[in-house]
């Protein structure tokens, strides 16, 4: 076990963990910030997505140790209200369904407009490709996407 | 304050503390009469008894309508509330929705299955909303001294218009609450509708997009331990020993033992499936040092002897047979074959289908085969479970609470009094949640441990615990008289460890020589309900049978089977077909018009077509594609779809589409396949999803305009796809698609 000091959201928060454990389950486990979800444990979902210095990583993968000084941002931490463009986009959109991925999706979708303000296609296919929606949503969270990235 | 309910009416009334009134009424009262429900009134029966869910008017006109979902997508939250608010005539924007208390006790017949929610709760959800307008009504025709005929009602307000007198329900829904429960409210006609077939948003909407602890893994309770299962790591295998020295021995770790989850001689009900008998169980303080505790446990496993269980599904017991061996996919596509060219157990049989097929000028045989999938809800199982020997409470994901709580009451020999099952959201469900092992499980282990558990499945455990869709084949024939003309008709479907045949669904009807048969080959692989069981695999070949067919017979594909469905409709054959072949016929016509059929097809693109009926509903689906550097790239989907009355048509849309993408990944590259009983696949790295870059270009929903009761959405648009997908894939490739998945064929 080991302390270590996180900026999440904008605050510092302390944690007493095993170096190697996955910031998901930190996050999950150990801050009660359930919103960042477990999907498959080996990046290949996005359903866990945060970012990370405003880099989209899957916090299933990242050990809390590989973390320093850099800022983590959760879904709980991009607008509580659900007033960030995206989100807005979401809804307006009606995306979700069983809603689980979609948290993972936003996290991604902020990200790829971050870099990349106006996406085509196969800008959004591209990036999105690592974020997984069994019910099949992807065709709204496309579209939702192209919104936001017009607001 | 009078209380003029009976107790054994399904509706209650009775004041709110603050002023205003509640009127209980019981979501799942199906015994309604259809007759009574025609618009001008309702007859209550006074049998009903079960109050489950209300609607709350407060004196300052705060209307609150409960949801008692289990809620999976499907967005039941937001659907059938909706038909409550229409009924009472009250403003959408202003309705609050509201989680259904935890109380188990009153959730009967509450089920997330089998596309029934709709269906099943739309009349008793109708006469709730339009009883207790009927009696706000009362109130407001004896404070203004009218004739109650006289007093109308406009989103959540009342009026009389000769005397110019106006109300909020607020103003009266305190001496509404002294009213009688009237057996006779009028029904809005269907014309009126306002909110039903108007587009709402997810009552949850915000709180998914904010990430709120809405799912069972999302759970947490002070002094919360979290546990984790380790099952065998093939089918056919069980414990022999357990040496759990080193994982005792890891950081945060409590207790390590094994569990039996339903022991020997255990009558099953139709849920309680039984994959492994025994698990190893390691509990400690978190997610990840359980993980790693659970990865230096020192197991010995041994195969298992042959043995046969009891399955009691309500009331109807029979016998299973779990054989001993380690299985194969290889070895069971191979029995597979071998079995459908034995004979079979005959399920219908109409006129002489082995004269027709002796007589035929022409023979047309096809065998389609497909494997077990794996449901891969995002959420895994996961359950919360705090179990002493006297009660028990958890708070899950899970489809059928009802079925889940008497195996548990059987299983914990706990009256169901003593069970408390809270309803989370669920992360998925397709039928995966309808099984309750992992609530046996987790408290199984809260009582060994004495102490509340999370039990966590890893994506891993999840995709390796069973409970499949079947693994499937099926034979069609036909036989065609010198003047290309279909004689007889012959399904023969089998399945490991069970066939996919409707015998009673079309062409049955449709055809004079008419012959349904199935065989099953019994497996120690588990197999489970998946988004529209049997039909999912049996439309996918008779829809790509029916294709070739009209081929062979040189005829267009829809046009073919619309004759088939006229000869049905005109001069059916037997009583027992189980559609209409009117509403079949519909969805076939609708998206023949949207999607232009018969055109020249447009450069590059291929079409296919395919409709199907399951679960009272009706889809069709053309799909235009093109195939890409030998990959197929789906570019348009056009769907139609008759479930009659569509409460919210934009949410309806999402599930369609939705059923497009799903049937279109698990087509080309869903397959939980298994070598000496150990599955092959384990994570979303072997087991292959649709993801952002295969989903079509452009996906049109249609649906059938009529004022039929609603039929049910979840499922019905599902099984077609997979036709449609093999139909315009063998336009694109020159080649019929006969195996699933299409992408190991291509």
């Amino acid at each position: 076990m080991a302390k270590f000091n996180l900026k999440i959201n904008g605050k510092t928060r302390q944690v007493d963990v095993d170096p190697s454990t996955p910031i998901l389950w930190v996050l999950r486990d150990h801050l009660d910030l359930q919103g960042t979800k477990y999907g498959c444990g080996i990046a290949l979902c996005g359903a866990c997505t945060v970012h990370l210095d405003g880099m989209a990583v899957r916090a299933c993968q990242l050990p809390v140790s590989a973390v320093k000084k850099q800022e983590i941002t959760t879904i709980e931490g991009l607008s509580e209200t659900g007033d960030h463009p995206v989100q807005q986009a979401w809804l307006e959109h009606d995306v979700a369904q069983c809603g689980y991925c979609q948290a993972g999706q936003i996290m991604s979708a902020v990200a790829l407009l971050k870099n990349n303000p106006n996406p085509g296609d196969a800008d959004i296919e591209a990036y999105m490709s690592g974020n997984i929606c069994r019910c099949g949503t992807y065709a709204r969270i496309k579209a939702a996407i192209k919104t936001a990235a017009n607001k | 304050m009078k209380n003029t309910y009976s107790r054994r009416s399904f509706l209650k009334v009775s004041a709110l503390s603050g002023g205003g009134m509640m009127l209980g009424f019981n979501w799942f009262a199906k015994d309604i009469k259809a007759a009574n429900l025609a618009p001008g009134g309702l007859n209550v029966d006074p049998e009903w008894v079960q109050v489950n869910g209300y609607i709350k008017i407060t004196a300052d006109n705060r209307v609150t309508i409960m949801a008692p979902n289990p809620e999976f997508g499907q967005n039941v939250k937001t659907s059938l509330p909706m038909i409550v608010a229409e009924e009472l005539d009250v403003d959408w924007k202003a309705v609050v929705v509201e989680q259904a208390p935890y109380n188990t006790s009153l959730y009967v017949r509450q089920f997330a299955g089998g596309s029934q929610s709709v269906r099943t709760t739309w009349k008793p959800l109708r006469a709730a909303g339009a009883t207790a307008r009927q009696m706000l009504r009362e109130a407001a025709a004896q404070t203004w001294n009218v004739p109650v005929e006289e007093v109308s009602t406009k989103a959540g307000n009342l009026y009389h218009e000769k005397s110019g007198k106006s109300a909020t329900y607020g103003d009266l829904a305190a001496k509404a609450a002294t009213m009688p429960v009237p057996t006779d409210a009028p029904l809005k006609p269907v014309k009126d509708f306002k909110i039903v077939r108007s587009s709402q948003k997810n009552v949850d909407g915000v709180n998914i997009v904010t990430g709120k602890s809405l799912f069972g893994l999302d759970y947490r309770a002070p002094g919360m331990l979290i546990a984790m299962i380790q099952h065998p790591p093939a089918f056919g295998l069980k414990l022999k020993s357990l040496d759990a020295g080193r994982s005792r021995k890891m950081p945060g770790i409590k207790d390590v033992f094994t569990i039996t989850v339903f022991p020997e001689g255990y009558e099953r009900a139709a849920f309680d499936t039984r994959t492994f008998n025994e698990l190893v169980v390691v509990v400690g303080n978190s997610t990840w040092e359980v993980m790693n505790a659970r990865k230096k446990l020192n197991i010995e496993w041994e195969p298992i002897t042959e043995t046969k269980e009891t399955v009691n599904a309500w009331g109807r017991k029979r016998e299973e047979l779990i054989p001993a061996g380690l299985e194969s996919s290889e070895a069971h596509l191979n029995k597979m074959l071998e079995m459908a060219q034995k004979p079979a157990t005959q399920l219908r049989k109409d006129g002489d289908p082995e004269s027709a097929f002796q007589n035929a000028a022409r023979i047309v045989e096809r065998t389609y085969t497909a494997p077990f999938l794996a449901h891969n809800t995002m959420e895994p199982m996961n359950c919360f479970a705090h179990v002493t020997e006297t009660e028990a409470l958890f708070v899950t994901p899970l489809q059928a609470p009802e079925f889940a709580e008497k195996t548990l009451a059987k299983r914990l020999e706990l009256p169901v009094e003593k069970i408390d099952i809270q309803m989370t959201r669920m992360g998925g469900g397709f039928g995966r949640r309808a099984y309750p092992h992992y609530m046996v499980e987790a408290a199984l282990i809260s009582r060994q441990v004495k102490a509340p558990v999370k039990l966590v499945y890893t994506r891993e455990d999840d995709m390796t615990y069973g409970i499949y869709r079947p693994a499937y084949t099926a034979t069609y024939r036909a036989a065609l008289d010198a003047a290309n003309n279909l004689t007889g008709f012959h399904v023969k479907g089998g399945g490991i460890p069970e066939h996919a045949v409707h015998a009673n669904r079309f062409p049955a009807g449709a055809v004079d020589n008419y012959l349904a048969e199935g065989w099953e080959i019994p497996s120690n692989i588990t197999i489970g309900a998946f988004r529209a069981p049997r039909s999912n695999f049996i439309a996918a070949a008779e829809q790509s049978f029916l294709d070739e067919l009209a081929e062979v017979m040189g005829k267009d594909p829809i046009d073919f089977r619309l004759e088939l469905l006229k000869r049905a409709k005109e001069n059916p054959v037997g009583t027992a077909n189980d559609y209409d072949a009117d509403r079949y016929a519909g969805v076939l016509k609708l998206v023949k018009e949207k999607s232009n059929w018969g055109s020249p097809e447009k450069s590059g693109l291929h079409r296919g077509v395919a409709a199907y009926f399951c679960h009272n509903s009706y889809a069709a689906h053309v799909i235009d594609m093109t195939m890409k550097d030998g990959q197929p790239a789906v570019e348009n989907v056009y769907s139609a779809v008759d479930c009659g009355i569509v409460i919210n048509p934009d949410a309806a849309a999402n599930m369609v589409e939705g059923a497009v993408i799903d049937g279109i990944g698990n087509a080309l590259y869903g397959a939980l396949t298994l070598k000496d009983g150990v599955p092959e696949q384990n994570n979303f790295n072997s087991y292959r999803i649709i993801r952002h870059n295969e989903i079509p270009r452009h996906i049109e929903v249609h649906f059938v305009e009529n004022d039929i009761d609603p039929t049910g959405l979840g499922e019905p648009p599902f099984p077609p796809v997979f036709g449609a997908l093999a139909n315009a894939l063998y336009r694109a490739t020159g080649k019929r698609y006969y195996r699933q998945p299409f992408s190991k064929e291509l």
